[in-house]
């Protein structure tokens, strides 16, 4: 990551089923399935984002440099492979947003300093009140405050903004960037 | 105000008195590990970022390989090899690819100890709360600034408590205990959180049977399961570590849980998890009778000596059903050579059940294979998303349920063995 951006604007890709639901539960299987667990180039991983999520398949082609993504609930759930974070950067998403995250999810997208947000709230306003959110439209997301404008028409939605280590960690780059600046002999006491 | 078992570990390995749920703070890091799966990355990450010095003690590191073992991919046969150079070249200890899975190993080898913190790049690793021990998967970045540093930043969790009331009747198992507990929670029941179980058929499990149950906190989307070791958990662990492993300080009486959930097993049937997600969950006799393809025993939630003994009892002086494939994978070397001195691979072998050597078998891409479309599979693993085990339909059960439905040749429910 070289941009640390605390406000980030682009084109969102909402994952919903077939239904048009936003999906929950999509697990790392989905985002990055194990038959490709043994790429370490995070060049490569891109080709395979998404790949085993039912509906979309494509999204590496389709999507472009500056998207954002936004899911439903436990987004991340299972394993603790990285690839699943890192293949969003290699395609050069800048932001993922969702109801909630898996544990580990959260943890790796963090240290990556790729920032993601969770949004409570923000995908029932989708499903109940479209078009508020549509795939394709823009959003304008401030980390530090948690607001998410959507452009076109204006509505906006609170988000959880970042905790302090997150944006620590984003600001850095990364938390290797995040540890080497911590000077002190005990990083904890900069916690 | 009192505290839960998470945020005395935590406080205990910060530096600090006591920690509140929610606090971000630095911990020590007892074991930091990382498996083949991840483990590459982790050695890149090193020699990017701390090619001066990669590690802050090589005797709390390690790496284990469980995933693909031996590497049936030239991939992943040189990322194993990436992680032996570098444990060669820093003498760290590596538990190759003979060993088995690495959470297990850990235990087995006295190295995740009440009380104390474990890391590696399994998402399961937090099954060390079945000792005790505040053990976390994490990715491989995260693993690799714990190799070079020992520490890592860590969001103290709140607590669950869950109550378990009744006792486990056969042919219930702790398999079905674990499975009903998700089913009641769902996927995001304990997002984030940690749990801590109580209850009389709690404390009765022995330690596979405790491995069983916290295994599958993840697939709550908890961060940890815990039990309180009992007398026997500690003889065992005194026996491994080669020291006397004394009580670890619990949760206390006025600890404060986000909520209480009880879950009431009287009268629990075997249950199976339908497939696409664990937490899909109803009795096995709801889907008794469907065609069965294959079945798979093993998995760090049933890879046990008692997991394979319960399977053999099944199969003792039967075969398999024409046409299904059954596959048993120990977890670890140990196991397997249990299983050789008490004569179970023996009874499995003529029963037809392949068996593999040790490893993560049917969840790892393909050690033992994997599932083609359209097919029907019992499997006593921890998770059945989409395409996991391959493109076929995973049932999720207990090795009795996986071992009945292997001999009928359809999903089953087991009978009461006397």
């Amino acid at each position: 990551m070289t941009g640390n951006a605390t406000v980030i604007e682009g084109r969102v890709w909402v994952l919903r089923d077939e239904q048009g639901a936003i999906i929950d539960d999509i697990d790392t299987d989905m985002i990055f399935h194990n038959a490709h667990l043994a790429v370490t180039d995070l060049a490569q991983m891109g080709q395979y984002a998404l790949g085993n999520l039912a509906g979309h398949e494509d999204f590496p082609s389709r999507a472009q440099p500056g998207d954002l993504i936004l899911a439903g609930r436990n987004f991340g759930a299972g394993s603790s492979r990285q690839q699943a974070v890192d293949c969003f950067v290699s395609l050069g998403c800048t932001l993922l947003l969702a109801e909630s995250f898996g544990a580990i999810y959260k943890r790796n997208a963090i240290n990556a300093g790729f920032p993601i947000m969770q949004a409570q709230g923000l995908t029932r306003i989708c499903d109940h009140d479209s078009p508020l959110v549509g795939s394709g439209d823009m959003l304008r997301v401030d980390l530090s405050s948690g607001e998410v404008t959507h452009l076109s028409s204006g509505k906006q939605h609170r988000a959880c903004p970042m905790s302090q280590v997150q944006l620590d960690i984003y600001r850095a780059g990364s938390l290797f960037a995040y540890g080497a600046q911590l000077s002190a002999p005990d990083p904890r006491t900069l916690a | 105000m009192g505290n839960t078992v998470i945020e005395k570990i935590i406080a205990a390995h910060s530096g600090r008195g006591a920690v509140e749920p929610g606090e971000i703070v630095w911990i020590e890091l007892d074991i930091r590990s990382a498996r083949d799966f991840g483990g590459a990355n982790v050695v890149g990450h090193l020699q990017r970022r701390f090619r001066e010095a990669p590690l802050a003690d090589r005797g709390r590191t390690a790496f284990t390989f469980d995933c693909v073992v031996p590497a049936n991919t030239i991939p992943y046969a040189e990322n194993q090899h990436i992680c032996r150079r570098f444990a060669r070249q820093h003498g760290v200890r590596l538990f190759d690819v003979d060993a088995g899975i690495g959470s297990h190993v850990l235990v087995e080898q006295g190295m995740a100890l009440p009380g104390t913190t474990v890391v590696g790049t399994d998402s399961h690793l937090n099954l060390l709360g079945a000792v005790g021990c505040f053990g976390q998967g994490m990715g491989d970045a995260d693993i690799a600034f714990g190799f070079a540093t020992g520490r890592t930043w860590f969001e103290v969790p709140e607590t669950i408590r869950i109550d378990v009331r009744g006792e486990l009747a056969p042919p219930a198992t702790a398999r079905d205990l674990t499975l009903a507990m998700v089913g009641q929670l769902g996927s995001k029941g304990a997002l984030g959180q940690a749990v801590e179980l109580y209850g009389p058929a709690v404390d009765r499990l022995n330690l596979a049977e405790r491995i069983t149950v916290c295994s599958m906190a993840t697939e709550m989307g908890a961060i940890i399961a815990f039990i309180r070791p009992d007398e026997e958990v500690l003889r065992l662990l005194s026996r491994r570590a080669g020291r006397s492993i004394e009580p670890m300080p619990w949760a206390d009486p006025d600890a404060r849980y986000a909520r209480t959930e009880v879950l009431d097993i009287c009268g629990l049937e075997p249950m199976v998890a339908l497939p696409g997600s664990p937490a899909n969950v109803v009795p096995v006799r709801e889907v008794a009778g469907t065609e069965v393809d294959s079945v798979f025993v093993g998995s760090c939630t049933n890879g046990r000596l008692h997991d394979f003994t319960q399977l053999a009892d099944v199969l003792q002086g039967k075969r398999v059903a024409a046409g299904v494939m059954a596959k048993a994978v120990p977890a670890t070397r140990e196991v397997m050579s249990a299983m050789l001195e008490q004569g179970l691979v023996d009874t499995l072998h003529a029963a037809g059940v392949i068996v593999s050597n040790a490893g993560c078998g049917g969840c790892a891409s393909g050690q033992i294979g994997m599932t083609g479309k359209g097919e029907v599979q019992v499997s006593t693993s921890n998770r059945n998303f989409r395409g996991k085990q391959g493109m076929g339909e995973t049932y999720l059960a207990s090795p009795l349920t996986a071992a009945a439905s292997a001999v009928a040749g359809r999903i089953t429910v087991p009978e009461v063995i006397t």
